[in-house]
């Protein structure tokens, strides 16, 4: 009976395959996400972990494979329409445009279903980026690009957050403010896949992890199991 | 060297319309360059052909209807021309170019010099090369006197439309939600798909916009240029000095230079005529010596 208790399963890959070019990056990698989880993506550099997420959104060259999100099969899909079955992406790069100001920035995305935060929420939650408005893109400090970043897709209505080393190369300061931003997040109800490479910042905010190695899924460790699998963790992991 | 005020400003006048023409011209390549990453050769061909289609309109498409009497008239070309240049290139851009975005800029290049070379040659094919006149529409005809001189009426006419339609182009890029569109696509058009907007979709529309500017600018050249099918490339070629000068991706830029260059040209040729046609390279070539990416270019 505990199956039916369950939140629904909101995005799925089934043996998800990507390539760049004539490089096979992902040879089959199987995610469950239910609604309201936080899931992290562990692992090494080069591991797989943002070409899954790419692979996702359909910006990778190639793809083979399931991905479901909110119940449709997307890997025929292009990009845009598999943005409006609900998804936001805070790459990597972070993915600023430097040409718009911190208010264009904010207010660029379409909104893709209704439920999306007023801009002064996003405001409240991120207040360095008020400040900052009337200034382009490429004038941001890294942190304040990073909070732009995670801000404006949430004016979208997504309700499934991919977010990819938000805390790479930021001061520990910012890094404790995003991780504040995630909890709230998670408590009104987004969904949330965090690829992290930083584990002690994940560990406390995720429900599961999943370590890529490999173009694949190596482990799948559970909150409460995770100080029991520590060595296996580090080892995964490199640390 | 003696000239009177009267002749030095109608040469001036001469070349700020020159540069009305560089200036639309260079900021449709620039839009078109920004999000397609193709330098459109084909421009050339569709400012002529907007010409060329002005003139149908007016001297040409009555009789072959059987209503002589029948004929689309200027204000009335100048919107539907525009349109109807842009739909055409729209069909090229998902017919041709879409398949090319992938390869190297060349090929973009290649094709799109490759097609204006087929509309020029049908256009001489079914109208030969000598030059077409059009009449000015009645409004316009006749001369105006601005205080010191008397000019044309449409030449003003002309001068003032083009600045609100780079004025225009300038706050619809700049200052609009769809600008931010475009400049967003323009910087990373991977990453706005991803954020749910239907980028292939923008990228035709943004290329029709771009022809249009060359449509305008065609059915504005129609009454005071020679209708030729020649009359796109001949201009083209100063209009890619223009870009180069003032820097692929600016649209401030290219409004700047066109402009720029055009009063310069006039200016060369009350100076020392000899050099007027040769200015515009010679400015290109020393700018592409201390500022490779132009005078407003971003640095790649």
């Amino acid at each position: 009976m505990r199956e039916l208790r369950e939140p629904p399963i909101v995005l799925e890959t089934r043996g998800l395959q990507a390539w760049y070019g004539e490089s096979h990056v992902l040879h089959g990698v199987d995610i469950q996400v239910r609604q309201g989880e936080c899931v992290t993506l562990l692992g090494r550099n080069g591991a797989g972990r943002t070409t899954t997420l790419k692979a996702i959104l359909g910006l990778t060259d190639r793809r083979a494979g399931r991905v479901t999100v909110n119940g449709t099969d997307v890997i025929r899909l292009p990009p845009h329409k598999i943005a409006r079955l609900g998804l936001g992406y805070c790459p990597e790069e972070r993915g600023i445009y430097k040409t718009l100001t911190t208010q264009e920035n904010l207010t660029l995305l379409p909104v893709i279903a209704p439920g999306g935060w007023p801009l002064a929420d996003v405001l409240a939650m991120f207040p360095n980026l008020a400040e900052r408005a009337d200034s382009y893109g490429g004038s941001l400090s890294g942190g304040e690009q990073q909070m732009l970043a995670m801000g404006r897709i949430l004016t979208t209505g997504a309700r499934i957050l991919l977010l990819d080393e938000i805390t790479e190369g930021l001061a520990p300061v910012i890094v404790e403010a995003l991780g504040r931003a995630i909890s709230l997040l998670k408590s009104r109800g987004f969904t949330i896949v965090l690829v992290e490479q930083n584990f002690h910042f994940a560990r406390h905010l995720a429900d599961r992890h999943y370590v890529v190695e490999h173009g694949r899924i190596a482990a799948e460790i559970a909150a409460d199991e995770v100080d029991a699998r520590e060595d296996q963790v580090n080892r995964l992991l490199g640390v | 060297m003696t000239m009177t005020l009267q002749a030095f400003m109608a040469q001036l006048t001469i070349g700020l319309i020159g540069g009305c023409f560089y200036a639309m011209l260079s900021m449709g390549l620039a839009i078109i360059f920004g999000l397609l990453n193709i330098i459109n050769f084909t421009h050339g061909a569709q400012f002529m052909m907007a010409a060329f289609l002005a003139w149908i309109g007016l001297t040409q498409l009555g009789p072959w209807l059987g209503f002589p009497s029948f004929a689309i008239n200027f204000w009335v070309a100048l919107v539907i021309v525009p349109l109807v240049v842009a739909a055409v290139g729209m069909v090229i851009e998902r017919a041709l170019l879409r398949r090319l975005y992938q390869l190297d800029h060349l090929y973009g290049l290649l094709l799109t010099f490759g097609v204006a070379l087929v509309m020029e040659g049908g256009f001489r094919y079914a109208f030969g090369v000598s030059g077409q006149g059009y009449e000015p529409p009645e409004l316009l005809q006749g001369p105006f006197d601005v205080g010191f001189m008397l000019l044309p009426k449409y030449r003003i006419f002309v001068v003032v439309a083009s600045l609100l339609i780079c004025f225009g182009t300038w706050y619809l890029f700049e200052r609009t939600k769809l600008g931010a569109y475009l400049r967003a696509g323009t910087e990373n058009p991977k990453l706005l798909q991803a954020f749910g907007i239907n980028v292939p979709v923008m990228i035709t529309l943004t290329y029709g916009f771009g022809v249009a500017l060359a449509g305008i600018a065609g059915v504005l050249a129609a009454p005071i240029m020679q209708i030729t099918p020649l009359m796109g490339g001949n201009l083209l070629n100063i209009v890619f000095a223009v870009v180069v000068i003032g820097g692929l991706g600016s649209i401030l830029g290219s409004m700047i230079t066109g402009l720029s260059l055009g009063l310069i040209e006039g200016l060369t040729k009350v100076f020392y005529p000899e050099a007027s046609t040769v200015v515009v390279f010679v400015i290109m070539a020393l700018v592409l010596l201390v500022r490779p990416a132009g005078l407003f270019g971003r640095e790649v």
